[in-house]
C-alpha cells in the first residue's frame, strides 16, 4: 500500500510563552521552538505500522519554507521512506482550502492508495483532511483512532462523544485524519535523523505541481485573520486559597450553595 | 609409616584392580569438564571486547580483598559466615583432594613439603577444615529447608524455584566431607587394631570421630568402608566438578575471574562500543544491545558468574517497590539463555534478533534508577548498570521508548532541559537574590569568575528546587567565593540522558557544556546537584575542565577554616532528630559519606541519628533527572519507603544534600500523611539558614 501522509510543522506550545507580535495578527515566533504536530506523529506511525504489515511505502508531504524539512527528516527518521517538500513563495498565505489544493496537486503526482493527516493542528481547523477529500473526490473519515486493512477496502473505527466507538468501512483510495491514541508513537533520537540527514527530499514549487501561482497564497485565500489577541480575564473565575483541607471545605460550600452537591 | 588396611592403588574387587577405576574417572571426568568449558566459553568469544586488561595490581588487590577475604559476604551475617567457612574449607581441602585422587593410583603419594612439620599442621587443618564445612553445609541446609529466608525464593513470574540446586550441591559436598574423613578415619581405627602407629587424625573432627566409632568393627567392614569412601568421594569430586558449570556453582569457578575483571571505576558509564572513539559513532551500524551478542564478554562472565544470592535483589529499590526489576533475574535470565542457545550437546541455536520482549521486558529495564545498591552488594563483582543502559540505547534506537519519556527526551534535545523551557529563564531562579548581591553570569566571552556554580536543569527550573540554587548561591557568596553561572549557556548535564540510553543527545549536551564552562574562564566548578558532580567527574572526563566540587565538600572545608561559620539550633531546633540520607550519586557513585554528616555535625545543638539503610546501603529516592518523569507500575514509592525507614530510626527531620531527593523525600511525605511529623531539608537550605553573616 502506498501512503501518503500530510504533516505540519508547528510551534511547540507547551512551555513557550506565546506573546502577540506588533501587527497583532500572529504570535512572535523569534524565540519558539518547533516540533511536528502531534497528531500528525501518530499517523505517521499509523502507517509504518501498516506499511509494515501489509508492504508497500509511506511518503510524508509538507507545505512550507526549508525549515520544514527538518519534520519530513524527523518523520523519515521514525520510517517513512520518501520526503517531499512543497515551497514556492507563491504558497504563503494559503488559507485550509489553499493547502488542500496544494496537497491534491501532490497526490495526483504519485499514485497513492491512502491519504492521512492528523485530525488538527496547531490552528485547530481540522479543515485540511475533509477539503482534500472534497477536492479529490475521496471518501473521507474523520478522528480515526484504529484502522483494519481489507481487500480495496479499510476497517476504521472512530471516536464519538461520550467515549463511544463506531466502525466503518471504506474504500480505497480515501482521506483518513487521524486521532491521537491511535497508537504510541516511536521515540525518534539524534542518531536516527542524522542517519536520514543525507537522503534527498524532492522540493516541488507551483509550476511543478502545475498551478496557477494566482490560486493559491494569500491572494487566492477566501479566509483571512484579521485579528489575534489574548482574551481579558472575565468575571467569574475565582481563585481558591488556603491549604488543601481549607480549599476542599470552600469548594463544598460553593458548590452545595450553587446546587451543585446537596 | 606402615598400614593395615589395603589402599585403593592396591585393592582388587572381583578379581579386578580398582587402580583401573583411580586412573578412569579423573580422565574421563577432566576430558569431560575441558569439553564443558570449551562449550561454555563460546558466547564469550561471540561477545562484544571489553576493556578489563588495565591496572592489573589494582585487580589483584580487588581479587585478595572481595574474592579472597570475602570482603562483601559479613554484610549478611549469618549467610556470610557459612560462605566463609565453605570458601576456606574448600581452598585448604583441594590441596587434601587432589592428593586423595593421586594417592588413588600411587598409594604413597605425598606433595612435596607435606611430608615435614608442615604436612603436620596442614594435615590437622584440613581435618578441622573438613568439620567445619560439614557443619556450615548442615546449618545451611536447615537455613534452606526451615528458615527459606526470604531473597532465595522464585517470584511466580520468573520461574521455578531451584532450591533443589542449592540442597544438591550442599549433599554433594556433605558427602564429600564424610567420605573423606571416613576413608581416614577407616584407615587410623585399623593401624590401631593391629597394634601399628596411628596416623595422626586431628581430636574431634569427623575422621576421629569415625576412627572412634569403628574401633570394634571386623576389619573387613573397615577395609570395605576404605575402599568405598575413596571411591564415593573420587566420583562425586569429579561429577561436582562437571556440575559446577551447569547452573549458579558455575560461580566456584567463575567468580575469581569475575573479581579480577570488575569494574575499577565508580560512577561512569562505558562508552557505546570500546575501541570506537565518540567522532566515529556515528558510523556504527547499531547502538546498544539489542542480539544477545552486544552484551560483552565481562556481560556474559557476569551472568555465568551469579550464585543466585538474591543480595543484590534485597537492596534493589525497585524491587523492593514492587517494580518489574529484580537485577539478579537479569543475571539468571542472562544466564539459561546463554545455556539454551549454546547448549553443551549439540548444535548452537541462533539468538533472536532483538532480545527485548524475549528475555527482558521493556517495563523491566526502564524500572531501573541506576542508584548502584546492586553492585554496591554483589560480593563477587557483578554489574548491572551498564547492561541496563546498554538494553536502553538498543531500544532507544529503535524508537521502542516510553511516552512519558518521548516528551523530556525532545525538550532536552530542543532547549536544553526537560520540560522544554525557554532558555533565557534558565537563571530566573536568580532574581530573588538580587536585592541582596548580584550573580554573574558568564555568558558573554570575558565576563570570567574563579568558581563556576553548575546549577543543572531541573534545579534551574523547578519551583521547588529553585530554593536549594538560592541557598548554594548565597553559601558561595557568604564565604566570599568570586562566583558565577552560565545562565542560557548551561545545557542540562546530561547524568540521565547518557544512563536513559540516549548516548547522543548526551554527546550534544556534553560538549556544549564543555565548551561554556571553558569559556568561562572558571578555575573551579562547584554543584549542589550530585548528578551534575558525577557526570562532570566520571563521564565528562575531559582534561580541559577544572576540577569538580560537591556543595557538601565545599562546605566541609569551609566550616573548618572558618570562612563559614554557623549558628547554634535555637530550642525548637534542638528538639529535633536529624537523619541524613546519602544520595545515590554522592554515596555510593562518589563515596562522599562524611562531609555532608560532618556538615550537619557542624551545627550546635543538632542532633543526628543514622538510619539503618544509610552510606552504601542507602535507599534510592525514586531517582532524578528524567526519572522524574517515567511513570512506572509499582506499589509504592521509594520515596514514601524511605520516610518510612527514617520514621522508623526516630527521626523528624531528612537532611539530603541533592535537589531530587529533596523532591521525592518531601512528595514521599505527603503521600504518607506526615505532613507536619516530618520535615526534608536540604544541606544547602539547612547551612544558609543557619549561617551567620
Amino acid at each position: 500500500m502506498e501512503i501518503l501522509v500530510c504533516v505540519k510543522r508547528v510551534p511547540d506550545t507547551a512551555e513557550n510563552e506565546i506573546e502577540i507580535n506588533s501587527e497583532g495578527n500572529d504570535i512572535e515566533r523569534d524565540d519558539l521552538v518547533y516540533s511536528v504536530n502531534e497528531w500528525d506523529n501518530y499517523a505517521v506511525e499509523e502507517a509504518i505500522q501498516m506499511v509494515d504489515k501489509h508492504g508497500g511505502s509511506v511518503t510524508v508531504v509538507t507545505v512550507g519554507d526549508e525549515e520544514s524539512e527538518e519534520v519530513l527528516r524527523r518523520e523519515m527518521a521514525m520510517g517513512a521512506e520518501n520526503g517531499l517538500l512543497l515551497t514556492d513563495d507563491a504558497f504563503e498565505g494559503s488559507d485550509g482550502r489553499g493547502i488542500a489544493a496544494l496537497l491534491k496537486a501532490a497526490v495526483e503526482k504519485g499514485n497513492y492508495d491512502l491519504i492521512m493527516t492528523g485530525a488538527q493542528a496547531d490552528e485547530g481547523y481540522a479543515q485540511v483532511g475533509g477539503m482534500l477529500a472534497a477536492m479529490l473526490d475521496y471518501p473521507y473519515a474523520s478522528l480515526v483512532n484504529m484502522i483494519e486493512v481489507g481487500d480495496g477496502k479499510l476497517k476504521v473505527g472512530r471516536e464519538i462523544e461520550g467515549g463511544n466507538m463506531e466502525v466503518n468501512e471504506i474504500d480505497l483510495p480515501c482521506v483518513l485524519s487521524i486521532q491521537t491514541g491511535i497508537n504510541e508513537p516511536r521515540y525518534v533520537g539524534i542518531r536516527g535523523i542524522r542517519k536520514v540527514a543525507s537522503v534527498e527530499i524532492p522540493t516541488l514549487g507551483a509550476s511543478d505541481l502545475g498551478l496557477d501561482a494566482g490560486s493559491v497564497g494569500e491572494d487566492a485565500a477566501r479566509v483571512k485573520r484579521i485579528d489575534y489577541f489574548v482574551p481579558e480575564m472575565g468575571e467569574g473565575a475565582e481563585m481558591l486559597e488556603g491549604s488543601t483541607d481549607e480549599i476542599i471545605d470552600k469548594l463544598i460550600e460553593l458548590l452545595k450553595s450553587k446546587g451543585g452537591i446537596k | 609409616m606402615e598400614h593395615a588396611l589395603i589402599s585403593p592403588a592396591a585393592y582388587t574387587i572381583f578379581g579386578i584392580p580398582t587402580v583401573i577405576f583411580s586412573v578412569l574417572i579423573p580422565i574421563v571426568a577432566v576430558a569431560l569438564f575441558a569439553y564443558i568449558i570449551a562449550k561454555r566459553l563460546a558466547p564469550l568469544v561471540k561477545a562484544r571486547p571489553d576493556e578489563r586488561f588495565d591496572r592489573p595490581g589494582k585487580r589483584v588487590f580487588d581479587v585478595l580483598k572481595i574474592w579472597l577475604a570475602q570482603w562483601r559476604h559479613p554484610r549478611y551475617m549469618t549467610a556470610g559466615v557459612i560462605h566463609i567457612v565453605i570458601f576456606f574449607g574448600f581452598l585448604i581441602l583441594s590441596i587434601r583432594s587432589t592428593e586423595m585422587v593421586i594417592k588413588g593410583i600411587s598409594e604413597g603419594f605425598v606433595f612435596p613439603g607435606l611430608n615435614t612439620w608442615l604436612g603436620d599442621v596442614y594435615y590437622a587443618l584440613k581435618d578441622y577444615a573438613a568439620t567445619a564445612v560439614f557443619i556450615a553445609v548442615v546449618v545451611a541446609f536447615v537455613r534452606r529447608v526451615w528458615f527459606k529466608p526470604a531473597r532465595y525464593a522464585y517470584p511466580e513470574s520468573y520461574g521455578e524455584d531451584h532450591t533443589w540446586e542449592a540442597l544438591l550441591v550442599l549433599g554433594f559436598i556433605a558427602i564429600l566431607m564424610v567420605t573423606e574423613s571416613l576413608y581416614e578415619g577407616a584407615a587410623v581405627a585399623a593401624q590401631l587394631q593391629a597394634g601399628l602407629t596411628p596416623d595422626f587424625l586431628a581430636p574431634l573432627t569427623l575422621g576421629w570421630l569415625f576412627k572412634l566409632m569403628l574401633a570394634d568393627s571386623a576389619r573387613a567392614t573397615m577395609q570395605s568402608l576404605h575402599i568405598w569412601s575413596y571411591y564415593i568421594h573420587d566420583i562425586i569430586f569429579f561429577t561436582f566438578l562437571c556440575f559446577l558449570p551447569l547452573g549458579k556453582h558455575f560461580h566456584v569457578i567463575t567468580s575469581i575471574f569475575n573479581v579480577y575483571f570488575m569494574r575499577l571505576d565508580k560512577g561512569n558509564i562505558r562508552p557505546v562500543r570500546y575501541g570506537v572513539d565518540e567522532q566515529a559513532l556515528d558510523d556504527l551500524e547499531s547502538f546498544g544491545v539489542k542480539r544477545f551478542e552486544d552484551f560483552t564478554w565481562k556481560d556474559i562472565l557476569d551472568f555465568y558468574t551469579c550464585a543466585d544470592c538474591g543480595r543484590c535483589s534485597d537492596n534493589c529499590p525497585a524491587n523492593t517497590v514492587g517494580r518489574p526489576l529484580s537485577p539478579r533475574f537479569i543475571s539468571l535470565k542472562g544466564r539459561d539463555y546463554a545455556f539454551e542457545h549454546y547448549p553443551i550437546f549439540g548444535d548452537f541455536i541462533k539468538t533472536d534478533d532483538n532480545i527485548m520482549g524475549k528475555i527482558y521486558s521493556e517495563d523491566e529495564i526502564w524500572s531501573c534508577t541506576t542508584c548502584g545498591a546492586c553492585e554496591q552488594e554483589c560480593p563477587i563483582g557483578i554489574e548491572y548498570i551498564n547492561k541496563i543502559v546498554d538494553m536502553r540505547r538498543g531500544m532507544i534506537e529503535e524508537g521502542n521508548v516510553p511516552q512519558s519519556l518521548q516528551k523530556p527526551l525532545q525538550s532536552l534535545e530542543k532547549r536544553g532541559n526537560p520540560y522544554g523551557k525557554m532558555e533565557k529563564k534558565r537563571a530566573e531562579w536568580s532574581k530573588e537574590l538580587s536585592e541582596e548581591f548580584e550573580i554573574k553570569v558568564l555568558e558573554k566571552k570575558g565576563t570570567t569568575a574563579d568558581t563556576l556554580y553548575f546549577v543543572d536543569s531541573v534545579t534551574s527550573y523547578d519551583e521547588r528546587m529553585q530554593s536549594v540554587a538560592q541557598a548554594t548561591a548565597r553559601i558561595l557568596q557568604s564565604a566570599g567565593i568570586d562566583f558565577g553561572m552560565l545562565g542560557k549557556n548551561e545545557k542540562d548535564s546530561g547524568n540521565e540522558v547518557r544512563r536513559f540510553g540516549e548516548e547522543m543527545l548526551y554527546q550534544e549536551l556534553k560538549n556544549n557544556n564543555i565548551e561554556a564552562i571553558v569559556n568561562s574562564g572558571a578555575k573551579r566548578i562547584v554543584t549542589a546537584d550530585p548528578h551534575a558532580y558525577n557526570v562532570i567527574k566520571n563521564d565528562y572526563n575531559s582534561p580541559d575542565l577544572p576540577p569538580v566540587e560537591h556543595i557538601s565538600q565545599f562546605l566541609q572545608n569551609n566550616i573548618s577554616n572558618g570562612k563559614i561559620q554557623l549558628n547554634s539550633l535555637d530550642e525548637e531546633g534542638r528538639q529535633k532528630v536529624f537523619t541524613y540520607h546519602d544520595p545515590c550519586y554522592l554515596g555510593r557513585h562518589n563515596d562522599i559519606y562524611d562531609a555532608p554528616r560532618a556538615v550537619i555535625d557542624a551545627i550546635a545543638g543538632a542532633n543526628r541519628i543514622e538510619m539503618t539503610r544509610s552510606r552504601d546501603r542507602s535507599f534510592c529516592c525514586g531517582g532524578g533527572g528524567l526519572m522524574l518523569f517515567y511513570e512506572p507500575e509499582e506499589d509504592e514509592r521509594m520515596g514514601v519507603r524511605r520516610v518510612k525507614m527514617a520514621r522508623e530510626a526516630g527521626a523528624t527531620v531528612i537532611v539530603t544534600a541533592c535537589p531530587f531527593c529533596l523532591t521525592n523525600i518531601e512528595d514521599g511525605i505527603k503521600v504518607a500523611g506526615l505532613e507536619g511529623q516530618m520535615e526534608v531539608i536540604d544541606l544547602c537550605e539547612l547551612v544558609a539558614q543557619q549561617m551567620r553573616h
